[in-house]
């Protein structure tokens, strides 16, 4: 029986000391199996996914926004993908023969989990159109493509930019978890390191996660803020960005 | 009536069981501002909009320009009618100078001849394109956005305009100056307009014709704004322009000479004894003085009329004055603000006659009974 990996009382030096030493061993993160080498394991695996998902929800978003009707569809989809908890879903996609233990099935997962929040975000952010524009846009001329490449589109922006970011957030966290279904993540350190009882290493892996996931919403908060529409004069702070980033501003503040 | 830029036969619009629009005929004329007024449910909105194809007509036929707007492309239609609504809508993601460059952009202008157009309408609207080109529709007032939404529907030159209670939603200060602005505008530009509104005011002030539509989208009476309030149709209409469409009257009747009356005139240069002596004549209190070209010069009452010198020593200024054309009711706020009792009519600067109370009362009844044919039971003012 393997003990939990998280139990306190190790030999000698005190866990976090262990986990703090661990990280800055140089060694762990160079190699195949280093730090670096599975983060970039796990962005090709989110980026696929991501990818995937994109292009299936946002199309279809925008598409039944457009059309305003069909919202209901929309709700029922998301909700059912929200349902399903993410390592269930690998697991049965895994036993079956048809993906088997791979990339493909963890890409495939993702892609399902990736889904909902962008699509949803996609449908309401073009169907909350302000009704006067889309009117004056009608009665101007606009036709269909053009009310949306002018107009929907480029007023659903935010929201669509926070569907994203939550869908791209939520997935390079699941992406540890695709680990189980054969694929190299961040989430290979602890799953390697749970079987051999390196509890320290366990806790590196979740920290690193952890921290790369925090600095991945900083960039994508930073990305949102950097496109967004409008006059900039009147950007109050604090629009378009999540408590979150006040969470990442302090623990980096802390650890300078 | 065959020359009609816009012209609706027997145009019906349902839903379901209910009617909006019921068999309406309607035709205006090129450059002709249709006031379409009526309560709510009364069709105005569908009306209008049918005529840009926002909205099918379940039957009848839309001519614009002779062309029936059933047979072509809505889209392309839609590009060559302007068209403003109250929320003015403007694209809350684009600047002033982008929004107002939207229609041409989309008949594939280049960006100089767009650039150049957009800064001639902001100027034409009364915002200055080096303040506003730049600006998004958030930083503006509601005036300001308004005047923006009026330039955007007129940037492609479009002959007809479509505006949808365009001031509705704007204070009533502004409002008068933004009416005023647009009177002028359309002096300039002669569009062929259809303005909807629930404002008979706007309406009487505005409009070339004015169409009350009723409940069910059914066209009550269509006619001038002096016609509509002189000789209602029907009893909705009468109701509809209110129990002070007297009032309303005093807005839309002209000063003619033959509503002026003349009282005793006598010239600056003349003896101050004679002047008595025309007063006394005429049985008058005062007179008017004018000059040698028949000028005004102001007036000289009866009591100062004692003694030598000449009537040019012992004038007062007259400032109540309106020119002839002006309306009734500018005649009646001068003697208001003036505290006069009467009011100099001049044509150019000569002196025409004068204009008391009771001679405006006349004009009034006169212009009611002109236009109506029938006699008025009882005096507009007094009601």
């Amino acid at each position: 029986m393997a003990r939990h990996p998280l139990a306190t009382g190790g030999p000698g030096v005190s866990l976090p000391g262990q986990t703090i030493s661990w990280l800055a061993d140089g060694n762990n993160w160079r190699g195949v199996n280093g730090i670096l080498d599975l983060t970039v394991d796990h962005l090709e695996v989110t980026g696929l996914s991501m990818l995937i998902a994109a292009a299936v929800a946002l199309p279809l978003g925008i598409g039944i926004g457009h059309r305003r009707r069909g919202g209901r569809v929309i709700t029922v989809v998301a909700n059912a993908g929200r349902a399903i908890p993410p390592l269930a879903l690998i697991i049965i996609l895994a036993s079956e023969p048809s993906f088997g233990v791979n990339t493909r099935t963890a890409v495939a997962a993702l892609s399902v989990f990736a889904i909902p929040p962008m699509l949803i975000n996609a449908f309401t952010g073009v169907r909350n159109v302000d009704v006067d524009a889309l009117d004056a846009a009608r009665g101007l001329g606009m036709n269909g493509p053009q009310l949306l490449a002018r107009v929907e589109i480029p007023l659903a922006l935010p929201l669509l930019a926070t569907g994203v970011r939550i869908a791209l957030l939520q997935t390079f966290a699941t992406a540890t978890i695709a680990s189980f279904a054969g694929t190299r993540t961040l989430g290979t350190i602890i799953q390697i390191n749970q079987a051999t009882n390196q509890e320290q290493a366990v806790l590196a892996g979740a920290l690193v996660i952890a921290i790369e996931a925090l600095l991945l919403d900083v960039v994508l908060a930073w990305i949102q803020g950097a496109v967004k529409p409008g006059p900039r004069t009147r950007r109050r702070w604090g629009e378009g960005r999540p408590a979150l980033d006040s969470v990442v501003a302090v623990s980096v503040s802390e650890a300078a | 009536m065959t020359d009609a830029m816009i012209r609706l036969e027997q145009v019906t619009k349902r839903y379901h069981d209910t009617v909006a629009v019921n068999e309406l005929d309607l035709a205006v004329n090129p450059g002709e501002l249709c006031m379409l007024i009526g309560p709510s449910g009364s069709g105005k909105t569908t009306t209008m909009r049918m005529i840009n194809r926002l909205i099918e007509p379940s039957s009848g036929r839309i001519f614009l320009d002779g062309d029936d707007v059933t047979h072509v492309d809505p889209v392309q239609l839609r590009r060559r009618i302007g068209y403003v609504i109250q929320q003015v809508g403007l694209f809350p993601h684009l600047t002033i100078g982008d929004n107002v460059g939207t229609v041409p952009r989309l008949l594939g202008w280049d960006r100089a001849r767009i650039r150049a157009r957009t800064k001639e309408l902001l100027e034409l609207v009364g915002l200055d394109p080096d303040v506003y080109l730049r600006r998004y529709p958030a930083e503006l007032s509601g005036g300001q956005r308004q005047r923006a939404g009026v330039a955007r529907a007129l940037a492609a030159d479009p002959p007809v305009l479509l505006m949808d209670e365009p001031f509705g939603a704007i204070d009533p200060i502004t409002r008068e100056r933004l009416q005023g602005e647009f009177l002028r505008l359309q002096h300039d530009l002669h569009k062929t307009v259809v303005f909807v509104t629930h404002d008979i005011d706007e309406a009487v002030r505005l409009g070339d014709r004015i169409a009350v539509l009723a409940e069910g989208g059914r066209l009550e009476q269509y006619d001038t704004p002096a016609k509509i309030l002189g000789s209602p149709a029907t009893g909705f209409v009468a109701d509809f322009v209110g129990a002070d469409r007297g009032l309303r009257r005093l807005t839309v009747t002209a000063v003619d000479r033959a509503d002026v009356e003349t009282p005793p005139v006598v010239h600056v240069a003349d003896a101050v004894a004679d002047a008595r002596q025309v007063m006394d004549g005429a049985g008058a209190k005062w007179a008017v003085v004018v000059d040698g070209e028949e000028h005004l010069r102001g007036w000289i009452g009866r009591d100062r009329a004692d003694g030598e010198g000449t009537v040019g020593d012992r004038a007062h200024r007259m400032e109540a004055w309106v020119p002839l054309g002006a309306t009734l009711k500018q005649a009646f706020s001068e003697m208001l603000q003036h505290d006069a009792g009467w009011v100099a009519v001049l044509d150019g600067e000569r002196f025409v006659g004068v204009l008391t109370p009771e001679s405006l009362h006349t004009a009034l009844r006169r212009s009611v009974d002109d236009e109506a044919g029938v006699a008025v039971e009882e005096s507009p003012l007094r009601q």
